[in-house]
């Protein structure tokens, strides 16, 4: 996976890209609007919302605890996953302790960010994604490219040639008459899902938040096949990431009305599943929950980047960023795309990779995430914070150009008489190409800017020079 | 009233019009400006990159120099949002306690000038004259990081003889974004083609805003597209008189 750059050039080739990235994320942008607008409070909910997790998150140890008691007494049993290896390792096994080779999937970022289905496989278990927009990119054999519409990349044609080629190849096909109307896409989906629905002893989910209060697990979604998988199996199997507890029930009141709206744009999303542990006679009769940190506490020991744990993946800031607008989810390299992603990730997978590092300067910090958060995450002061982590980190080995580049600049701006000294090499370049309104092309790292784009004229005069001929030193 | 003009680096450099713009439309409304030497940068670019520790030093320019003045007033929303938003953090980070605390007492008194004009001065008519079709562009920083709301558009409206007219999208990010331009060229041209195609569709002759390393982004976009739409920052609109402009 190329670092985003890279990827993002890639991306703005593909003009059908652009074109389903352009249309899908203004018309949700459009529905978020309005569904907001609606809200005579939405900064205060905004606010409650921030506030509720950041509390929880400074206590986090005491509701774990508490939650990991409550689910116990409702008769569910608790695992804790340090990191992905450990999650996958936990969930392998408790499915094959079910005797079962195959697994129905809720939507979950959380088991697309360990890679669950992989490891799965690799143990010989088939998983397979219910959710509309997860199953087509598990049968196109693509990655997701938004939080909320995985398929957000991908046309009606597209999925119709996909369902048509795919869906025979592991289960009930597609009707050989197939359209690519959505009525007739949906059928199809259903055809297929059913089968898988009614076989399956075991299911896997995440949460969108666990109360610690009461052990509650919630689910929210759209289309009904998440609670098909979390009421037909035997075994539920839910990997839920840490930071996704709340403290009381009553806190609920405040999510469920921030998430639909900022997701969906709708008031209320169509689905919303609890459940408490095990009741006897109805839904699954073993329920097990795996706690997952895999980087979560490393965000939390970061004083300012703890707030990104506040996120509750909602992707307003990835339909309102302009940057995701047009290069989509897959440059981000990672489940977790646009301005959240190009935080969260470094935050909670570190610094190491090429594609991390690039991430925090993945965005021209124009704001628009921070204005559509739900929970007030400062997304713009957190990409300046983890740039600066990425240089400072680099500190004491071999100078950048990049670095070298900014040492002069800061060198030169210091001491007006410095900057004095570079203005008159700028304006004796002014002078030299006076006449001329632009600069076409410019030489070496600045070609990156003259490509496409013509540069200004340095003036003859600075201002500073005009000051002190017209008004003296003063 | 006393008020210290803060040119900022590049608008010294390479926009000195801008500045100037500012002395006459500031000097016309009965302000004595005083333009302190000792001024160079805010350090945005180099705390928006990454490196807030080189920065260190200008921040410590920035309160030193302007001490003293009831307001400092700038023609970019852009380097007013660094001083108000990022100075105390950069020195805080740098474990300068006490340099945070001046910068954060020298945030309260910079204003970006459409702020200075509406807010402090009371006024929205400054005494213009702009016989030009023209349209706006809020540029993100002065929209979010400062919230200067219709300011600007209030000051353009009472301008005489303006054509003002409304930009699609305007609110969108025009994807200059510093260092992005060249880090992200990509993405960062993208954006400013939407933009620039935005502009043209108004069928302005000039495009306004309050900064001008957004307009050098977008006008240098229109440039290479011979679109022969000119880019002027708002200072200079509102300096324009029906004598220069006739």
């Amino acid at each position: 996976m190329p670092a985003f750059p890279t990827a993002a050039r890639r991306a703005l080739d593909d003009a059908q890209l652009r074109r389903n990235l352009h249309h899908a994320t203004h018309t949700i942008r459009a529905k978020r609007a309005r569904a907001v607008a609606e809200v005579d409070q939405w900064e205060r909910l905004r606010s409650n919302g921030a506030a509720i997790k950041d509390h929880t998150l400074t206590h986090l140890d005491t509701y774990l605890t508490q939650l990991e008691e409550s689910l116990t007494r409702a008769g569910a049993s608790v695992h804790w996953a340090r990191d992905a290896e450990e999650a996958n390792r936990i969930v392998t096994g408790l499915v094959r302790a079910t005797g079962t080779d195959e697994v129905v999937k809720v939507k979950s970022m959380a088991t697309q960010e360990i890679e669950l289905n992989q490891a799965l496989e690799q143990a010989g278990i088939r998983a397979w994604e219910t959710d509309l927009a997860e199953l087509i990119v598990q049968l196109g054999h693509d990655q997701p490219s938004h939080i909320l519409v995985p398929a957000i990349h991908r046309n009606r044609a597209e999925i119709r040639e996909i369902f048509l080629r795919e869906m025979g190849q592991v289960g009930v096909g597609a009707p050989a008459d197939l359209t690519s109307e959505p009525a007739r896409l949906a059928e199809a989906a259903r055809g297929h899902l059913r089968e898988k629905f009614l076989r399956a002893k075991v299911a896997v989910c995440g949460a969108n938040f666990a109360v610690a209060q009461t052990g509650t697990l919630v689910v929210v979604e759209s289309e009904g096949n998440g609670r098909m998988c979390l009421t037909l199996p035997e075994t539920l199997i839910a990997v839920v990431g840490i930071e996704k507890v709340v403290p009381t029930f009553a806190d609920l009141d405040v999510f469920l009305q921030l998430l639909p709206r900022s997701s969906t744009g709708e008031r209320m999303n169509p689905y919303t599943s609890m459940w408490t542990g095990v009741t006897p006679g109805d839904g699954p009769q073993a329920v097990h929950v795996v706690l997952l940190d895999n980087g979560r506490t490393d965000a939390l020991a970061d004083d300012l980047g703890r707030q990104a744990l506040r996120c509750i993946r909602c992707s307003a800031c990835l339909n309102v960023c302009p940057v995701y607008e047009r290069v989509g989810g897959h440059a981000y390299g990672s489940v977790y795309p646009g301005p959240i992603g190009a935080v969260l990730n470094p935050l909670i997978r570190g610094t190491t990779s090429a594609v991390d590092r690039a991430l925090p300067s993945a965005s021209s910090l124009c704001g628009a995430c921070f204005d559509a958060c739900p929970v007030r995450i400062e997304i713009p002061d957190l990409l300046v914070r983890l740039r600066t982590r990425v240089v400072d980190e680099k500190r004491g080995g071999l100078p950048t150009p990049e670095a070298l580049a900014m040492k002069a600049t800061a060198w030169t701006l210091a001491s007006p008489a410095r900057l004095e000294g570079a203005q008159r090499v700028s304006a004796l370049a002014g002078r030299a190409l006076r006449g001329r309104e632009r600069i076409g092309r410019l030489p070496g790292p600045l070609a990156a800017w003259s490509d496409a784009r013509d540069a200004p004229v340095p003036a003859p005069e600075t201002f500073r020079s005009w000051w002190k001929r017209e008004r003296g030193e003063r | 009233m006393r008020v210290a003009l803060f040119a900022t680096c590049y608008n010294d450099t390479v926009w000195p019009q801008t500045p100037q713009a500012v002395v006459t439309v500031l000097e016309r409304l009965g302000c004595t400006v005083e333009f302190p030497l000792g001024q160079t940068c805010c350090g945005q670019m180099l705390t928006n990159t990454g490196y807030g520790r080189e920065a260190l030093p200008l921040v410590e320019r920035f309160a030193d120099v302007f001490e003293g003045y009831d307001a400092v007033v700038a023609p970019s929303g852009s380097c007013v949002g660094s001083v108000r938003h990022q100075h105390a953090t950069v020195a805080r980070r740098c474990g300068q306690h006490a340099l945070a605390e001046r910068a954060t007492a020298r945030a309260r008194t910079v204003f970006e000038l459409s702020e200075f004009l509406v807010d402090v001065l009371g006024v929205t008519d400054v005494g213009a004259a702009f016989p030009h079709r023209v349209t706006y562009h809020p540029t993100c920083h002065s929209l979010r990081m400062l919230g200067v709301g219709d300011r600007p558009l209030r000051l353009l409206r009472a301008v005489r003889g303006i054509d003002l007219v409304e930009l699609p999208a305007a609110e969108e990010c025009c994807g200059f974004g510093g260092t992005f331009a060249v880090k992200n060229a990509a993405v960062s041209v993208a954006m400013g083609a939407d933009k620039a195609r935005h502009v043209r569709e108004t069928g302005a002759e000039v495009l306004v805003a309050g900064d001008n390393s957004c307009l050098a982004h977008i006008g240098g976009l229109l440039g290479r597209q011979r679109a022969g739409v000119r880019v002027m920052h708002l200072a200079e609109v509102l300096a324009a008189t029906e004598e220069v402009a006739a």
